[in-house]
């Protein structure tokens, strides 16, 4: 396959035998790939830390928790306002302390002494100014190297205010990329939160939405179109989330997965302690959004709810028709790339090709195998010594509340059906021959393949943006929507055409080229003068 | 917005709550990007490196191209030797820079990682530089990050030598790339031959041309000029708190004399760098000079009764702070609140004493380093200004408490075209001027009702 070989080629021998495992053109059915490993030191990954995974990605979106940085200010600053998983109150009176954010801000003196003192010191001040009902405590890189015990904090805290406080150890150089943080804020969230509350839904058909960060407002699109169809969101993990909500899911009938990589964890444990199947949907795209609502009223199999589910879709899809093929003239026969976090890159490709549009090149960050593969390979996946590091908990089925929805055969047939059950097929099965899918991807292998694979549009973050934009490609950030949105859902996807088609027809592109680098100068003089 | 902040202060907390400051790394990162042909790189997490490359990135809204140590928990246990060495392996291999400026983290200096006895025994191929400065993240703030990477840089690059050259240094301080423009345009005006460092015009503001390239060649300072700092007859330090240390350093390991001067933001400021630069070229100010100073007086003039007498609230990077304090009081407004992150108690001293040159009572304000928005916020709760200047974050308080921002320093995440123009200088005076003005002018117009709406103002 030429484009890989190309960009191959160009690297060291070591830095070769790494990479090549990690970059695939697509052939068809046995196409692997290695992920989830190490970063090369000095390559310019994208990643970020576990930290990032743990506090920026699962549990800072959570609205009426205090979420405290344990460490020095940086991570604090940098984690303050910078995704955008929005958030209101649900009601009047709900705290909401996404605007905020809290650190012990330590100090060289607190690194030798320790930071534990400060960090309880700092919790009583917050309890008096804002007496919330739950506090995280995310610890940054030196916490674990001098060896302070934010769980122990943590039950201190609990016990003081007889409030929920969580104690995340997700030091920045734990595991290989956020990804760890993601388990690990998975790990903390099922521990502490999940199955606390009681308060049962009120609906017929309630579920949760995991993996859900409200990113530009996402969240708020999927429950309109739920609701509108009748169903009861119980918690959305976690954009625009609480820890008031996430207390009862529990309790509802089925989770929904959207972004797989980030929950996964959370909806398996789920399944296993509460007998809760989950649902791999995307309501990214509008085929896709359509293809999720159907496979969600094949599960609660009841004619009224299908019938409304298809009476939903058709008054959605009319009222989306003209704008959806407007922006489709603009875009269709462009190519796409698309470099994001662990879901993104495959959601995506199913909006892109609404709009007739082909993605490429794909890529992910922090992604494992089973999101390129899909989960029927994790059972070959070897562990290796960094992911072996972060903790794996097990549960087993609570004795009151486990309720089996579905019988192992039943949930066969529904598979069988199209309903995607408890499993996820991965981003391949979506990609064509010749594609080109990266794991893990740099800076080199970004610029190396808009060279040779010249993608109309390349989807990315904002610390590739840039370098994109000024070698003339159409750049858009797909990490914030370039602060626009929502792109969920049906409204969503209209937004989200019209953005694509915004930035590759916006009239400066046609500005780059001066007009003297085309026309001579005139010499001699004008109109016979002398 | 901000609903939950209370208005009762507790005066001495132990959590930050909306910072006023970020960490000494990415001021180093920031400084190295300054340098021609330099690779930033970040000896800890990766997500250290992937944090300062995203605000950077925002503030410019330019390609920030910096590596990481990328290290795991082995690295932390074993130290992170072998990921730095096979980091400078691949940079150089992959991406080619001449210089390679490494800044340690909170992590590599919590484990004690000796980066500079791991550079000495490092491979680095013929022609190029491996270099470092020592930043924990738990000390300082990133302004003592910036200035502990411009030491390092002249640690390991600047050669000592008695034979002076016939030019002159300017150290900056933290400024955007208009701001390195406009500094060396006046440097240039006056007459004077200078080495300036470090420089991000070119860098951090390049045009669109349809070519991307990684180190933009005759951009940034040379290496060769960095070498021949210790040859300079003298050296214009800019930003009180930024610069002294780099200053300090050159006059103690080079013997340059140096001239320390605050960031020169407005008339009297700018006055002072103008002045600094006569006495080195002992030239005459330029008529242009002299007459874009007139302009800016003249505007100032023009527009007092918009601002005579109103109250600002001014937070962010001590230097930063300074300057626009003194520009306040130049446009007759009260700085009610005058704020730092930065844990440097020099700042209040040095704010107390420009009150005190303008004969103002430093009681009727609140003067503050190591302190943090939330605090801000709740002082503005119990006593309100008419004006926040600084950095984006303050739009939350904007915001919430419905007064006008004008956005300065770092970061200012929410605006285009900013970082390419001047803020220094008596360009930037007037820029500033106009800001500041219109948007109190705007919110004049916004409260007045229609009997009292003017057209004409």
């Amino acid at each position: 396959m030429k484009e890989r070989d190309n960009l191959l080629e160009k690297y060291s021998s070591r830095v070769f035998k790494n990479r090549r495992t990690h970059i695939t053109q697509l052939e068809g059915d046995s196409d692997t790939i290695a992920a989830n490993t190490r970063a090369i030191p000095g390559i310019l990954t994208a990643r970020g830390c576990c930290y990032a995974g743990c506090k920026g990605v699962v549990v800072g979106p959570i609205k009426d928790a205090v979420t405290i940085t344990h460490g020095p200010i940086g991570c604090a600053f940098y984690s303050w306002g910078t995704r955008r998983n929005k958030a209101k109150p649900s009601y009047k009176g709900e705290q909401n302390f996404i605007p905020y954010s809290f650190c012990t801000d330590m100090r060289p003196t607190d690194i030798v002494f320790g930071g534990e003192k400060k960090l309880e010191q700092g919790i009583d001040e917050i309890m008096e100014m804002f007496n919330p009902k739950c506090i995280f405590i995310c610890s940054t890189c030196p916490i674990g190297l001098i060896g302070d015990d934010v769980q122990a904090v943590a039950r201190r805290v609990e016990k003081k205010y007889g409030i929920t406080a969580v104690g995340f150890s997700c030091e920045g150089y734990k595991g290989v990329s956020q990804s760890a943080g993601h388990h690990i804020a998975n790990n903390g969230l099922m521990r502490q939160i999940i199955g606390s509350g009681d308060i049962k839904p009120k609906g017929k058909y309630s579920v949760n939405i995991l993996g859900e960060y409200n990113i530009g407002g996402d969240g708020w699109e999927q429950e309109r179109i739920l609701k509108k169809i009748g169903y009861e969101v119980v918690s959305v993990f976690t954009g625009d989330g609480s820890y008031e909500t996430i207390k009862n899911a529990h309790l509802a009938d089925l989770n929904l997965v959207m972004c797989h990589r980030s929950i996964n964890y959370v909806a398996q444990m789920m399944k296993t302690k509460y007998g809760i199947d989950w649902l791999k949907v995307n309501f990214i795209g509008i085929g896709a959004t359509c293809k999720s609502l159907r496979m969600m009223a094949e599960y609660f199999n009841d004619p009224k709810l299908t019938k409304r589910t298809e009476e939903v879709i058709a008054e959605e899809l009319e009222a989306i028709s003209d704008d959806v093929e407007h922006y489709k003239s603009m875009l269709k026969g462009k190519t796409a790339g698309i470099f994001v976090g662990g879901s993104r890159s495959h959601h995506y490709q199913a909006l892109l090709r609404d709009f007739g549009v082909e993605t490429i090149i794909a890529g992910y960050e922090f992604a494992h195998r089973d999101d390129y593969e899909g989960r029927d390979i994790i059972p070959s996946i070897k562990p290796d010594a960094d992911s072996k590091n972060i903790e794996e908990i097990t549960v087993s089925p609570d004795e009151e509340l486990y309720r089996e929805r579905y019988s192992a055969e039943q949930i066969e047939q529904l598979k069988e059906k199209g309903v995607e059950l408890d499993t996820y097929d991965g981003m391949f099965p979506d990609m064509k021959k010749g594609y080109i899918v990266v794991d893990d991807y740099n800076v080199f292998e970004t610029d190396e393949l808009i060279k040779t694979m010249k993608p109309d549009i390349f989807f990315s973050g904002i610390k590739d943006k840039y370098a994109i934009q000024k070698s003339g490609v159409v750049s858009r950030q797909m990490h914030s929507y370039d602060y626009s949105g929502p792109y969920a859902g049906f409204n969503g996807a209209v937004i989200f055409g019209r953005d694509v088609a915004m930035s590759i027809y916006t009239n400066a592109w046609a500005l780059i080229t001066p007009p003297w680098k085309s026309t001579p100068i005139l010499e001699g003089t004008v109109g016979g003068e002398k | 917005m901000l609903d939950m902040t209370p208005k009762e202060i507790i005066e001495k907390r132990h959590i930050t709550i909306n910072p006023c400051k970020t960490c000494e790394p990415v001021g180093a990162m920031f400084c190295a990007l300054g340098v021609e042909s330099c690779m930033p790189h970040s000896h800890g997490s990766q997500g250290c490196c992937s944090y300062h490359r995203t605000v950077l990135s925002r503030h410019f809204k330019e390609p920030a191209m910096a590596s990481s140590s990328s290290f795991t928990e082995g690295s932390s246990v074993f130290g992170g030797r072998s990921n730095l060495n096979t980091s400078a392996k691949n940079i150089f291999d992959l991406y080619d820079p001449d210089i390679i400026a490494i800044h340690t983290t909170c992590l590599s200096e919590t484990i004690g990682d000796d980066v500079g006895s791991y550079i000495s025994d490092m491979e680095i191929p013929d022609g190029k530089t491996v270099l470092y400065a020592s930043t924990p993240s738990y000390e300082g703030s990133h302004i003592q990050g910036f200035s502990n990477m411009m030491i390092g840089f002249m640690k390991y690059m600047t050669k000592n030598t008695d034979k002076k050259s016939g030019k002159i240094a300017i150290f900056p301080g933290w400024v955007n790339p208009g701001d390195d423009g406009e500094l060396k345009r006046i440097a240039e005006l006056m007459g004077v031959d200078y080495t300036y460092f470090p420089d991000h015009e070119g860098i951090l503001e390049t045009p669109m041309t349809g070519k991307y390239k990684y180190f933009p060649k005759g951009a940034g300072t040379s290496a060769k000029d960095i070498q021949e700092l210790g040859a300079v007859k003298k050296l214009i330090a800019l930003g009180q708190l930024t610069s002294v240390e780099s200053a300090q350093y050159m006059e103690k390991q080079h013997k340059v004399p140096f001239t320390l001067l605050p960031s020169p933001i407005g008339v009297s400021l700018t006055d002072k760098y103008v002045m600094a630069l006569r006495d080195i070229s002992k030239q005459e100010i330029p008529q242009s000079l002299e007459y874009e100073r007139g302009r800016l007086v003249d505007l100032m003039l023009d527009s007092h009764a918009y601002t005579y007498n109103k109250t600002a609230a001014i937070y962010g990077d001590p230097d930063v702070v300074y300057g626009f304090t003194s520009l306040c009081i130049e446009m007759g407004i009260t700085p009610k609140y005058v704020i730092t992150g930065t844990p440097k108690e020099d700042f209040v001293r040095q704010i107390k004493a420009l009150f005190e040159e303008h004969g103002m009572d430093t009681e009727k304000s609140v003067i503050k380093a190591d302190t943090d928005l939330f605090y801000l916020h709740q002082l503005i709760k119990n006593e309100s200004v008419d004006i926040l200047i600084g950095s984006s974050y303050g739009k939350q308080i904007a915001k919430a408490e419905d007064i006008p921002i004008v956005r300065m320093g770092f970061p200012v995440l929410d605006r285009y075209g900013d970082t390419i123009q001047a803020t220094v200088g008596y360009a930037g005076g007037i820029r500033y001027v106009e800001k500041i003005t219109n948007v109190l002018m705007d919110r004049q117009d916004a409260d007045s009702s229609d009997e009292d709406f003017d057209v004409v103002m």
